[in-house]
């Protein structure tokens, strides 16, 4: 136990910068996620049908893809064609693409849980399309949308392990390294799994609390 | 004002409305009766555009209902839910303001004071700061007429408004139409509620399978019904047993 305090000092500051990595990763690629999210499940709702088909063409096709696949693509195949993106952003975007797709479904969910009766409320008061989006339907649906936007931001945390795979020194890959060069696999990713969880676990608390609020409604 | 002509409407094959024309002038209040699924409530989602119709016209102050037209028409004519329809996540007041300010781009302050005269006028101006959720049905549907009143409509649309109600609160809002109908308000209102129809209306139409079955000065339709399906009709709903 003493030597486990003993290395757990020695690797926690490594491991915090690793972990404030992560953080970073996962706050970038959340806000890229809920942004494009929000932008496919717009055109999702459009009176236009070749938007409606170009969103849910993007929604499969992103979704069908693992994450590690479109890192690298937009790591390793993007400089070929003159786009050469730093680790850091690449995950980002990677990262928010890939979970863009998730979100778009949440707020799918949440948006079509706004009672119709209230858009033709909107209607008949002679609102248009983008008036009823902002004044009656986001500001109902993004509220019903919350925790399970908030299960995806977990999800999220966790996947942004991924970008270890592109060099980007995250709280995995951090781990990875300490663990190479000091043979105490046991102890770093102990520590690893702990970090995790504490990132995560308040996370969950703010999910379910988001629920309890909006349950009262 | 509002002219129907020859009105058609069909959801998935099934014809609700098969040929329905009806006149109602400016500041006359007209009631729609009927069984229920014969058409009321169509009739007036066609006038404002809610359902597009499939036959006929629809003309409002001479202005025919075309997707076109359905901005200018639903600035004239108001409408008022069965179910309230108010917008949960605003007060009262807000939902009062919302025409005026985010359609008709009014200033918040004028919209503001028009609509606290608005409330004072169904009675709800001690709840202008409550949210739909605490509020009782009967005060729920006269903050509901409050915000058709506010976009200063030239007809109102009423689609069984007291129904949704429990029995205690229908008289709160029977109170405030009857005030509208001596205002001058032009209305047409789709009830049940025979007494009130007998009271408040001009004209009636008793509407049966999709056609304007009969229709004609309420005491004179009311007392003496010609068609058969109208005494019927008449005879079950003032002896339910």
């Amino acid at each position: 136990m003493e030597a486990f305090l003993a290395d757990a000092a020695q690797f926690l500051p490594v491991l915090l910068r690793g972990l404030g990595m992560t953080l970073l990763l996962t706050g970038g690629a959340l806000i890229v996620s809920i942004l494009l999210g929000l932008i496919w499940v717009l055109m999702g709702y459009s009176r236009f049908a070749p938007l409606r088909w170009i969103s849910r063409a993007i929604i499969n096709v992103i979704r069908g893809i693992p994450i590690i696949v479109q890192l690298f693509c937009i790591y390793f195949v993007l400089p070929e064609w003159g786009v050469d993106l730093p680790p850091f952003a690449a995950g980002v975007l990677g990262l928010g693409l890939a979970y863009s797709v998730y979100q778009a479904e949440n707020f799918r969910g949440g948006l079509s849980s706004v009672d119709k009766d209230l858009v033709e409320a909107g209607t008949a008061l002679g609102m248009r399309w983008p008036v009823l989006m902002r004044r009656v339907v986001l500001p109902l649906g993004i509220p019903a949308a919350l925790p399970s936007l908030g299960n995806t931001t977990i999800m999220l945390l966790k996947d942004s392990s991924i970008a270890s795979t592109i060099t980007i020194a995250e709280l995995t890959r951090a781990g990875q390294l300490l663990a190479i060069s000091t043979f105490k696999n046991g102890t770093v990713y102990l520590l690893i799994a702990l970090l995790y969880l504490a990132a995560s676990l308040p996370m969950a608390a703010g999910v379910r609390w988001l629920e309890r609020r909006f349950a009262r409604r | 004002m509002i002219e129907v002509r020859n009105l058609q409407k069909s959801f998935g094959g099934r014809a609700v409305l098969k040929d329905v024309s009806l006149d109602v002038a400016a500041g006359e209040v007209a009631c729609l009766i009927g069984p229920s699924g014969s058409g009321k409530s169509t009739i007036l989602r066609c006038i404002n555009g809610l359902e597009r119709h499939d036959g006929g016209s629809i003309a409002v102050n001479g202005l025919p209902v075309t997707p076109q037209s359905l901005p200018a028409i639903r600035a004239s004519v108001g409408m008022v839910f069965q179910r309230f329809n108010l917008f949960p996540h605003r007060t009262a007041l807000q939902n009062v303001i919302e025409g005026p300010v985010h359609v008709l781009n009014q200033p918040v302050a004028d919209a503001h004071a028009r609509a606290m005269t608005l409330l004072a006028k169904v009675g709800m101006a001690d709840h202008a700061g409550a949210y739909p959720r605490q509020l009782s049905g009967g005060q729920q549907q006269r903050v509901g007429i409050a915000r058709a009143l506010a976009m200063e409509p030239r007809a109102i649309l009423l689609d069984e408004p007291t129904s949704a109600l429990d029995p205690e609160r229908v008289g709160e809002v029977l109170k405030v139409m009857r005030d509208l109908a001596e205002g001058g308000m032009t209305m047409i209102i789709v009830t049940h509620e025979i007494a009130f129809a007998r009271e408040v209306a001009d004209k009636i139409f008793f509407v049966d399978e999709g056609v304007i079955a009969e229709q004609g000065p309420a005491a004179d339709l009311l007392s003496n019904p010609r068609a058969e399906r109208t005494r019927l009709f008449l005879s079950r709903v003032r002896h339910p047993l």
